[in-house]
């Protein structure tokens, strides 16, 4: 490919973000474009994308602090009530020599949020910077956390199911407690946060600063 | 065809994806198209057996636990009907979306956009349903729900005695079906029979 490469805004077109259909728009219209095949509104970039993801890692970094520190379940047996968070489930694990146990439960809960967050602002601070810094390497984080994000629900679903299986009155019961609530908020905020970013940005900046 | 690559929007000449490959950019690698045989009817397929799976997963209990002659069953609901009940409601809110309703959500307009596209008719809100379907599909997590119910009941192994039951073989063969459906789906495909008709 000679010179640099061109993008579709670059030639007036704009990806139809439903359907994928390359559409070509008229520089008046802009604003209220429609796509002629499916109807959805067309945008050249998702709308204020780096606005939102920015707000949405903040909402979700606040309740990561929570989710963590709270307790996200309580045990009663026997009358004897022990409360757990995420970490202190994982020594318990561990010390039962159940550790690929406590790999998942580390990974999907405490890992992959944190490395969720971390790759978000790494993305939104290159891109607000404007660097040029390895896009492909960049696009490929990005993937990564789309990808991986789902997976953290694993810690509320073993919670849902501790707590329906285990109600046995006086001799045993589990119950839901906050900590569960706000890690359950990390999750969904890192999930949308992920889908508010628009990777293309990372190629404009690299674009913009080279000519 | 002009194509834009998704991830990069770079602008491409694409010709013709042969049946079973994948065009990727040349920029940063993200799939341009990917089109399997016979796309369309294999997703058909495998989104009629998902249907079947999942009203057997949901009308028996996938687990039952017996601790000292004490036995409690639990189906997907009641588990999240306990949440709502222990005054975590959030909780119990999420848990229903991601492992009841967006997966019934997800098999339902699969069927609803495929069945007529199959028989060349082109369905009711085509482009509404069809759009649902990509927004539900990142909220439908059977798969790791499935990995919650193993560690849970590993969990539970040395307390009590855990029980498979019926609905687990069910839900685990309804992963397997649906992610199939899922990866031989070509959405572009799909969007090109809904323009041929107008």
């Amino acid at each position: 490919m000679s010179g640099a490469p061109r993008t579709a805004l670059a030639a007036g077109c704009w990806l139809c973000h439903d359907c994928a259909l390359l559409c070509r728009v008229p520089a008046t219209t802009g604003h209220g474009a429609r796509c002629p095949r499916c109807g959805a509104a067309l945008h050249p970039r998702k709308p204020r994308s780096l606005e939102r993801t920015w707000a949405l890692v903040i909402a979700a970094s606040l309740c990561y602090l929570p989710a963590n520190l709270l307790p996200i379940m309580t045990v009663t047996s026997l009358g004897k009530a022990q409360s757990d968070t995420i970490m202190s489930g994982v020594t318990y694990l561990l010390h039962h020599g159940m550790w690929p146990l406590a790999a998942i439960i580390f990974i999907a809960s405490v890992f992959v949020p944190v490395l969720k967050l971390g790759i978000l602002v790494l993305l939104l601070v290159s891109v607000g910077r404007g660097s040029r810094w390895r896009p492909v390497e960049r696009t490929r984080l990005y993937r990564i956390t789309e990808a991986i994000g789902r997976w953290s629900m694993v810690d509320i679903f073993v919670v849902t199911i501790l707590v329906a299986l285990v109600r046995l009155g006086s001799l045993a019961t589990i119950e839901a407690q906050a900590g569960a609530v706000f890690f359950g908020a990390v999750v969904v905020l890192t999930m949308l946060a992920a889908e508010s970013f628009d990777p293309r940005l990372i190629w404009d900046r690299s674009e913009e600063t080279r000519r | 065809m002009l194509a834009a690559c998704h991830d990069c929007d770079l602008l491409f000449h694409l010709g013709t994806v042969a049946e079973g490959a994948t065009a990727r950019c040349g920029r940063c690698n993200g799939v341009l198209r990917r089109r399997r045989r016979n796309g369309i009817e294999r997703t058909l397929a495998l989104s009629l057996a998902a249907a079947v799976l999942f009203a057997v997963a949901n009308a028996f209990p996938f687990l039952s636990f017996d601790m000292k002659g004490q036995k409690t069953e639990t189906t997907l609901l009641t588990g999240v009907f306990d949440l709502f009940e222990q005054g975590v409601p959030e909780i119990a809110a999420l848990v229903l979306v991601t492992a009841v309703l967006a997966p019934m959500l997800q098999i339902a307009l699969l069927l609803y956009v495929l069945l007529p596209v199959h028989a060349g008719r082109v369905p009711w809100q085509m482009a509404r349903a069809f759009r649902l379907l990509r927004r539900v599909q990142p909220w439908s997590m059977m798969e790791v729900f499935l990995v919650g119910i193993l560690v849970a009941v590993t969990k539970l192994m040395g307390m009590a005695e855990v029980v498979a039951g019926l609905s687990l073989w069910a839900f685990a063969l309804l992963i397997v079906v649906l992610a199939g459906a899922m990866s031989s789906l070509d959405p572009h495909e799909v969007w090109e029979r809904l323009e041929v008709p107008r």
